[in-house]
């Protein structure tokens, strides 16, 4: 099949990034490919960082095949002269053997790379320098990965999930599915389900509807946004994890220190208002009547003014969780 | 192609040309964009986010430093939103900073401050983070205060554009850190870069001028002032003046009030170096085995030299640098003139430079058991003693330097700026190969703020190789090809700062490419203005040679020294409270 076909196909099926931030599949290969340089790189990213996600490693256990033909068409379509599959330490040690069995076999140009940080590396540019063996820190954009990736050349960059779908799509296999990681109900685990359903249709057919009172983070366990029973209509989104919260046993000012406690410990420490603001914040939550007004400020700057998305999306489960749940009321 | 266009900034409109970003336009046009991280030198790291604005069409709000210009594009420097957002990262950036204003080296320009002022940000919101970091102090050059620092990084940047990448980052996110090398094949040079560069005053000079001030008050002693060329274009920026003002007068004035006994040129030093160094560059011509010379006046390329490339030491000429020369001088030939105790004397030199301090302290350099410079004032310590006594430079009446020490050559003033030493041998090893008058003066191939200038320069018939690295960032390329190509270079002149001494980590701050430039162009002019404008010719130096250096001994005990292979010692961190 001809690149500009595959890349068709692709669109048609509508397919976007399963890494978060769901950009146009399609859209981006396009971009790759038309870039003119001497040497491309593509890195299908399985580094999976965030808590509560597990739909990465569900693809290297039960799909390895689909994966590597998906990197496999990524490489032939964009022409990149290698691959890296970039693993999280544990899927490096656990899976790294099986798939590096399929590659032999099918004689293919890709390199699996151990994931050298944790959550920071799933932003694309920190990733990057990672494979470079840099510090684990966000690159300014523009360039784009796409115009000036690893080694300075144009690079793709795309989730170990999206990679599996690619393979379903030329195989004509596809049927807008995508992969949901439920945790806190009655059957927790991974899913594969149409990405069309409404959440509140994904939590009932997988047996995960709650009976009591309850609230969900969509997206990823920690970054991932606070949506209240009512507002479950909608689809899924983000990494496509959906955490179950019981109104009444969750406080959610531990809940906060539970998140907070994460970007602590996954800060890179390059821009003031998220290596300050996540601080103060940790320091805030710690204290018994913390100022809220200090807490919506931080959240505001982290939002507003971080260097990269990560950053940017950090205030959103904090935010949606302070406006819809309320969090001091409830801390007594 | 069309070149330039017009983007609007608040609704106005202004040209603007493709390569450059947001912020340029708007410091062109003289419109106020607070910064902190972002220094022309350094590359755009887009880390305080302090200059953020909005682009209209655009979700998010950008960096105007990083942000390159568009036709049609337009902007907002200070909506109510960037305003808020302003102050709520000033609000975290200061509370992760120690102030220390009484004594910092930003004293009245600091931005932080200004800032916080500007954007009513409330420093009370959050508790001091940093309190308890260490106190570092690099030998007797400089001191890191570690309390201060912001974790802009611009020091571990220049530290690595210096080629010496002793300054480096270590930890992840609230805990990241900038921290000396463990490395023990990593060493300060004390270049002080990482002060000039340094939005928070985390960097200081070992000591200032407090010390200045007991020997002021001590009776019997006899104070003496001597300058370096670079400090006559450059003390006037921390007092307003237009950038390049010569100053000499007003300066030794300003000093002279201090209650200081005499004022002498340091700019008199360098054509004392001058005349030794272009005696020892024709000697050394004879055995090109012995080539290239290297010059010696800064003392943190010979530091960089003796730690990191010490099979070059036999290189560096042996003449000792101007003030040092000077101070010497002053303790033996004017002592003995003036009948005076040397022990009773004390010698401070202004200077652009903080690795001076350091210099100051080598035991070889003694001169009958004495130093010949007692202490070093950088220029930004002279300002705050100016400040403290109130000296106002508007108001006083220019002075002359002391006789006979104060009289000096062009070739002495134009030490200060890169390529002034290689000019200035040249113009006196040029007329004593030729025994007439010399022909040349101005040699313009070694000016300017390229990081490596080469020429060749024809002497007697022979051409000279001859090579000016401004930069100590560009040395390192150069040593490893001369360990290739002994032959590449005659004669080579390095200073480890960024256009010379007038870059220097003594200067004031801010420092920039522009700022150097005008410093440099001051001391050209005043070159130019002088009648003597080579150290041969220069009457004092005839004197001296002929009544007190006559014999070789004496010249080359009071004028030479020698270099050893340096070694890393432990990390000084200062215990609390000692400083």
């Amino acid at each position: 099949m001809s690149p500009e076909k595959v890349i068709q196909k692709i669109k048609k099926a509508g397919l976007k990034g399963r890494g978060g931030a769901e950009f146009p599949t399609a859209l981006k290969w396009e971009m790759v490919r038309k870039v003119k340089a001497e040497k491309k790189y593509l890195i299908a990213n399985g580094s999976e960082g965030e808590p509560k996600v597990f739909k990465d490693e569900f693809i290297l256990k039960t799909h390895p095949f689909e994966l590597i033909e998906g990197i496999k068409i990524a490489q032939e379509t964009i022409k990149a002269a290698k691959a890296y599959l970039y693993l999280r330490k544990d899927f490096f040690q656990k899976y790294k053997k099986k798939l590096e069995k399929i590659i032999k076999e099918k004689n293919l140009p890709i390199i699996i790379f151990k994931k050298q940080g944790g959550y920071l590396c799933g932003e694309e540019t920190t990733l990057v320098e990672s494979l470079e063996g840099r510090r684990l820190e966000p690159r300014s954009r523009p360039p784009y990965p796409s115009e000036k990736g690893l080694w300075d050349c144009p690079t793709l960059i795309n989730n170990v999930e999206t990679l599996y779908y690619v393979s379903r799509i030329i195989n004509n296999n596809y049927q807008g599915e995508r992969l949901y990681s439920i945790s806190g109900g009655d059957h927790p685990g991974v899913y594969e389900l149409s990405a069309d359903l409404s959440l509140k249709q994904v939590l009932k057919k997988t047996g995960n509807w709650p009976n009591f009172k309850f609230f969900v983070q969509v997206g990823g366990g920690a970054s991932g946004e606070i949506l209240l029973t009512r507002e479950l209509n909608q689809t899924g989104s983000g990494l496509g994890a959906i955490i179950i919260y019981p109104e009444d046993k969750t406080n959610p000012v531990s809940l906060m220190k539970k998140w907070i406690d994460f970007f602590i410990q996954e800060n890179c420490g390059k821009c003031s208002p998220c290596r300050e603001g996540v601080y103060r914040l940790k320091e805030l939550l710690s204290q018994k009547n913390p100022d809220q007004e200090i807490i919506k400020d931080l959240l505001f700057l982290l939002e507003k003014s971080s260097f990269c998305p990560f950053g940017k999306a950090m205030a959103q489960p904090f935010s949606s969780l302070i406006k819809k749940v309320g969090i001091f009321n409830k801390n007594k | 192609m069309l070149q330039s266009f017009y983007i609007k900034i608040n609704k106005k409109r202004f040209k603007a040309r493709f390569s450059e970003t947001i912020l340029e336009v708007a410091q062109r046009n003289n419109i106020f964009i607070p910064t902190l991280c972002y220094h022309s030198d350094l590359k755009v790291k887009e880390n305080c986010r302090i200059c953020l604005v909005k682009i209209k069409g655009e979700k998010e709000l950008k960096t105007s430093c990083s942000v390159k210009v568009k036709p049609g594009m337009e902007i907002f420097t200070d909506t109510p939103e960037i305003k808020k957002l302003r102050k709520l990262n000033l609000e975290l950036i200061f509370t992760q900073h120690s102030q220390e204003c009484h004594d910092c080296v930003w004293f009245s320009r600091c931005q932080l401050l200004d800032l916080t002022k500007k954007y009513q940000a409330d420093t009370s919101r959050f508790s001091n983070r940093k309190e308890k970091r260490p106190v570092y102090k690099f030998d007797s050059a400089l001191i890191y205060d570690s309390k201060k620092c912001i974790d802009c990084r611009n020091c571990v940047e220049v530290c690595q554009n210096q080629g010496v990448g002793f300054l480096e980052l270590k930890g992840q996110g609230a805990d990241i850190r900038v921290v000396p090398s463990e490395d023990k094949n990593k060493d300060c040079v004390y270049c002080g870069q990482c002060l000039i560069h340094c939005p928070a005053g985390s960097f200081e000079g070992v000591g200032e001028f407090e010390e200045v001030e007991t020997p002021l008050k001590q009776k019997g002693k006899k104070v003496i002032f001597q300058f370096a060329p670079a400090v006559r274009t450059s003390l006037g920026e921390e007092f307003g003046f237009p950038l390049r003002t010569p100053l000499t007068g007003k300066l030794i004035a300003g000093i002279k009030s201090l209650g200081v006994d005499k004022v002498f040129d340091v700019s008199l030093g360098a054509d004392f170096t001058t005349m030794e160094e272009a005696k020892e560059l024709i000697t050394k011509l004879e055995d090109k085995r012995k080539l290239p010379l290297m010059t010696s006046c800064c003392p943190a390329w010979v530091k960089y030299i003796e730690f990191y490339y010490p099979e070059f030491i036999p290189y560096l000429t042996s003449v000792r640098s101007p003030h040092i020369i000077l101070g010497g001088l002053i303790k033996t030939y004017w002592a003995q003139r003036e009948k005076i105790n040397p022990q009773d004397i004390f010698v401070v030199s202004v200077m652009p430079c903080v690795a001076k301090k350091y210099e100051i302290t080598r035991p070889e350099l003694k001169i009958k058991g004495l130093k010949p410079v007692d202490y070093v004032l950088t220029t930004r310590g002279l300002a705050q003693l100016f400040r403290k006594y109130k000296v106002d430079l508007n108001k006083i009446k220019p002075l002359q330097a002391d006789h006979p020490l104060g009289y000096h050559s062009g070739a002495g003033i134009i030490y200060g700026a890169t390529g002034g030493v290689m000019e200035s041998a040249l113009r006196t090893t040029q007329a004593m190969l030729n025994e007439k008058e010399i022909s040349k003066i101005e040699f313009k191939k070694v000016r300017g703020m390229k990081g490596v200038k080469r020429a060749l320069v024809k002497i007697k018939g022979k051409s000279l190789k001859i090579g000016v690295v401004n930069g100590l960032g560009f040395a390192k390329e150069i040593l490893e090809k001369l360990k290739e190509n002994p032959d590449l270079f005659d004669y080579l002149e390095v200073m480890a700062c960024p256009g010379g001494c007038i870059g220097g980590g003594g200067q004031p701050i801010p420092t920039s490419k522009k700022i150097r430039n005008k410093r440099a162009q001051g001391l050209y002019q005043l070159d130019k203005k002088r009648t003597i404008r080579t150290a041969h010719q220069n009457p004092v130096i005839k004197e001296v040679y002929r009544d007190f250096l006559k014999n070789k001994k004496t010249a080359h005990y009071l004028c030479h020294t020698h270099y050893s292979r340096k070694f890393k010692k432990g990390l000084n961190i200062l215990p609390p409270g000692q400083y």
